[in-house]
């Protein structure tokens, strides 16, 4: 069997987030750059199940601009067999994500699809419910635990709901988004940093796999959040009376 | 962008934060060595030892603690849990050695303050700089470790040179004792009175005067704190050219004034190379205008250096002109495993040669130190598999070009593999890793702090005989310690750690004078980013040959003739009364 992972190249999420001055988007010139933490859980989850012997290889994907390559690399580098990267030049919603992500899936045959269950950056955590629905495969999102049954092919979900943990079985193929608590990423040794040197990575464009990149989202202005106000000190109760009173309006 | 959700999940994320990579190393610095030698401070290089007989007569001071402790100032030691385990190793300290303090003696030659003086400094301060509110005097007169503790009755707090030159006239006419006090960051008792000294506290010199974009040059007062310097150049594209962990409190003057080392020495070098001009005042109330802002000036003496680290006993820093190198935003940390000291000292020439202008860190760790690490520090994980290597190195490069360095460091990293230099590795591959790689390293003086007693000591040695004190005071001590060693490899300076269940004298007189014994001989420094301060003044010998001490000490005469200027500190008591 094999697993497919979609790994998505964002700001990095110790970065301290710019606005461009003419509100057109966020600042990503001269900004380091990563994989999106949530898809290097998927990944994790992924290359744990080739390791206990329930997969046979994983395939990692990613979309967007050329320098998505690196972070493929990184993806490699972790144990991920052979990559995949759809080149495309504009920005990419979650649909068009899905309906590449389904296009692919068509090549690869995939038993398992997993994804972060959102991207730092956009936050938009759609993707891998849409993909489900138009593959019409079972969904488990937000996994904290993944249990593999090869023989009778499903798998166990547990899944981090407002009231605590909501437990799935799924029939496969099936699409999971991976919550925080699932692992702990690993590091990318230089051995393996190495051996990722020779894995393949393939290209497609959206032309090949048949899909229409268009957006129905139209993004008028990025801004930033309102600045909080620097508090005063305050010299007597009777001031603060004062200011309770005529300026905050609560007394 | 929430980035909240991410930020509110358990130990994966602990170490993240929104601030840059550079801020997220803590500080080196604050592998703090204290310690004060309890015996034979009289040692010179090899066989010269006989000249300096008659420095042990004098005894008589030595500072009241006479042991030190760690303390890691990174934003987990703020919390309750840590206190406490200061405050039990600070027990520690007094029980095993409260036996072994002794007094300095307060020089008489110098004059007692009286309500003229007050009057006098409060006509040229106003009433708001003159200070004789205790619970403030008493914050100044102790050290930021509760370690040293003075019994100043007055601090002043100048706004400008002219009065910063009217107070020291003034006390030097009445032989009143000055001490300067910038942030009161220091680790060796250097910036708090030893008795009664007048406090010349300078953190209302904050002002930045001027900014050049083009050449990087930053002009500004001596108060100004080294966090808002670097706030300030953030905003033009720029950083300061040392960065430590004590940058939220400590003054770019009294930076300057103790040469402090810190996290970007490798890279950018000593103050000596950054600092550019100075505006210092003299004991005497003179104003010595050596401001330059020019990176090429061969005129005569360069005499600001004599103050670079003169830790205010020559005059007190005024204004600072200091170079400053664009901030750079592509940094990468690998750490990496290699299977002896030979190997590493190899990889730190390969690095300089290979990774050359993007290398910005070199630092080394031994196993002892990772286990200690790993078994007292919590969500901390080594980021290679559990093989037993007996070193460890952390390499950071900081460049312009992000797939440029990365193909830069991986070359590197891959060569020095196939060559047998590194016997494993891993490459951060987000800030996150970066950070958690930095934790490591810097993680050191914290876990030393759990694990129970420790005697800590800061010295410059040659990097190839730099592991060999370590393994002899290993030998040395055999089961009845645990020797540790760690440092900025690429700066020869090494932290030698001994962690023991609790303190003991015979431990201490196993290491002591030996530490030093052994640094003098290979002729290494005894202080090698702290500077001398109180403590250390009498052990200079260790590092300086006669000769020289006497040269500082004439200098410190002829600035200095009443010695008002920071008192008791840098220089032997011997010489400098």
């Amino acid at each position: 069997m094999k697993i497919m992972v979609a790994i998505k190249r964002v700001v990095d999420y110790a970065v301290k987030i710019r606005v461009k001055s003419d509100k057109s988007g966020v600042e990503t010139q001269n900004v380091k750059m990563s994989m999106n933490p949530f898809c290097e859980i998927a990944l994790e989850e992924a290359l744990r199940i080739k390791e206990a012997g329930m997969a046979s290889e994983v395939v990692a994907v990613t979309m967007g601009l050329k320098q998505c390559v690196d972070t493929l690399r990184t993806g490699l580098a972790m144990g991920a067999d052979r990559g995949i990267h759809v080149e495309t030049s504009g920005p990419l919603y979650p649909l068009s994500v899905a309906k590449l992500l389904r296009a692919l899936v068509e090549v690869e045959k995939p038993g398992l699809l997993i994804l972060g269950k959102q991207a730092i950056d956009d936050d938009c955590n759609q993707t891998g419910q849409m993909v489900a629905g138009l593959l019409n495969w079972p969904q488990g999102t937000f996994a904290s635990k993944v249990v593999l049954d090869k023989e009778k092919q499903i798998v166990t979900v547990d899944r981090e709901v407002d009231g605590g943990l909501e437990t799935l079985c799924l029939d496969m193929p099936a699409v999971i988004t991976t919550d925080l608590r699932l692992n702990q990423p690993r590091y990318a040794t230089l051995p393996n940093i190495m051996k990722a040197k020779s894995k393949a990575i393939k290209k497609f464009t959206p032309e090949d796999l048949n899909v229409e990149i268009k957006s129905d989202i139209e993004e008028v202005q990025v801004t930033e959040p309102p600045k909080r106000k620097a508090g005063v000190i305050l010299s007597s109760v009777d001031e603060l009376i004062d200011k309770l009173k005529n300026e905050a309006h609560v007394i | 962008m929430e980035r909240l959700r991410l930020r509110a999940t358990g130990s994966f994320f602990r170490y993240c934060s929104n601030r840059s990579l550079f801020d997220r190393r803590l500080n080196i610095n604050s592998v703090n060595s204290i310690h004060n030698s309890t015996s034979g401070y009289a040692h010179g290089f090899g066989k010269n030892c006989r000249d300096f007989h008659f420095f042990s007569d004098n005894h008589k001071w030595n500072v009241q603690t006479c042991f030190g402790f760690v303390r890691y100032q990174g934003e987990t030691f703020r919390d309750s849990t840590e206190k406490g385990l200061l405050e039990k190793t600070r027990r520690f300290q007094y029980r095993g050695f409260g036996s072994l303090a002794a007094k300095v003696q307060r020089n008489p030659s110098f004059s007692t303050l009286n309500s003229d003086d007050i009057s006098y400094f409060k006509e040229i301060l106003g009433e708001k700089g003159v200070i004789e509110d205790e619970e403030w005097l008493a914050t100044a007169n102790t050290d930021w470790m509760h370690k040293y503790k003075g019994s100043s009755k007055l601090l002043l707090q100048p706004r400008s040179t002219e009065e910063v030159s009217q107070i020291l006239k003034y006390c030097n006419s009445r032989c009143l004792a000055v001490v300067p006090q910038g942030g009161n960051t220091g680790l060796v008792g250097g910036s708090v009175p030893v008795f009664d000294e007048v406090i010349v506290n300078m953190s209302l010199m904050n002002n930045i005067i001027s900014f050049d974009k083009v050449s990087g040059i930053l002009v500004c007062e001596g108060g100004c704190i080294l966090e808002n310097l670097i706030t300030f150049l953030d905003n033009q594209g720029f950083i300061m050219p040392l960065d430590l962990g004590a940058k939220g409190s400590c003054q770019i003057g009294g930076n300057v004034s103790t040469n402090a080392g810190g996290l970007r020495l490798v890279r950018y070098g000593s103050l000596h190379g950054n600092v550019l001009g100075l505006e210092v005042v003299l004991a005497d109330g003179n104003v010595i205008d050596m401001l330059g802002t020019l990176r090429k000036d061969n005129t005569g003496y360069d005499l600001k250096h004599l103050f670079i680290g003169s830790e205010g006993s020559l005059g007190i820093v005024s204004k600072v002109s200091i170079l400053t190198p664009p901030k750079l935003f592509s940094v990468n940390v690998a750490f990496l495993a290699c299977s002896d000291y030979f190997s590493c000292q190899k990889l730190l020439m390969e690095a300089k040669r290979k990774l050359g202008e993007i290398l910005s860190a070199f630092e080394f760790l031994d196993s002892k130190s990772l286990d200690l690490v790993l078994n007292h520090l919590d969500g901390v994980r080594n980021p290679l598999p559990p093989t037993l290597h007996k070193f460890y190195i952390l390499i950071e490069t900081t460049g312009s070009d992000e797939p440029y360095d990365r193909q830069k460091l991986e070359g590197f990293l891959l060569h020095a593999m196939e060559a047998g230099l590194i016997s494993d590795g891993a490459l951060a591959q987000d800030i996150n890793q970066a950070s958690s790689f930095w934790r490591i390293r810097e993680g050191i003086p914290e876990a030393l702090m759990k694990a129970g007693a420790v005697y800590k000591y800061d010295l410059s040695l040659p990097v190839e005989k730099m592991y060999d004190l370590v393994e002899e005071m290993r030998t040395r001590l055999s089961d009845s310690a645990n020797v540790v060693g760690y440092g900025h490899l690429g700066d020869g300076n090494l932290h030698l750690n001994i962690s023991t269940a609790q303190y003991d004298d015979g431990i201490l007189t196993q290491i002591e004078p030996f530490v030093y014994e052994w640094t003098s001989k290979h002729r290494g420094s005894i202080s090698a980013e702290h500077g001398l301060g109180l403590m250390k003044a009498n052990e200079i010998f260790y590092s300086k040959p006669t000769a020289t001490v006497s040269l500082m000490a004439s200098i410190k005469k002829m600035l200095d003739p009443k010695g008002i200027l920071n008192p008791y500190k840098v220089l032997p008591h011997s010489l400098s009364s």
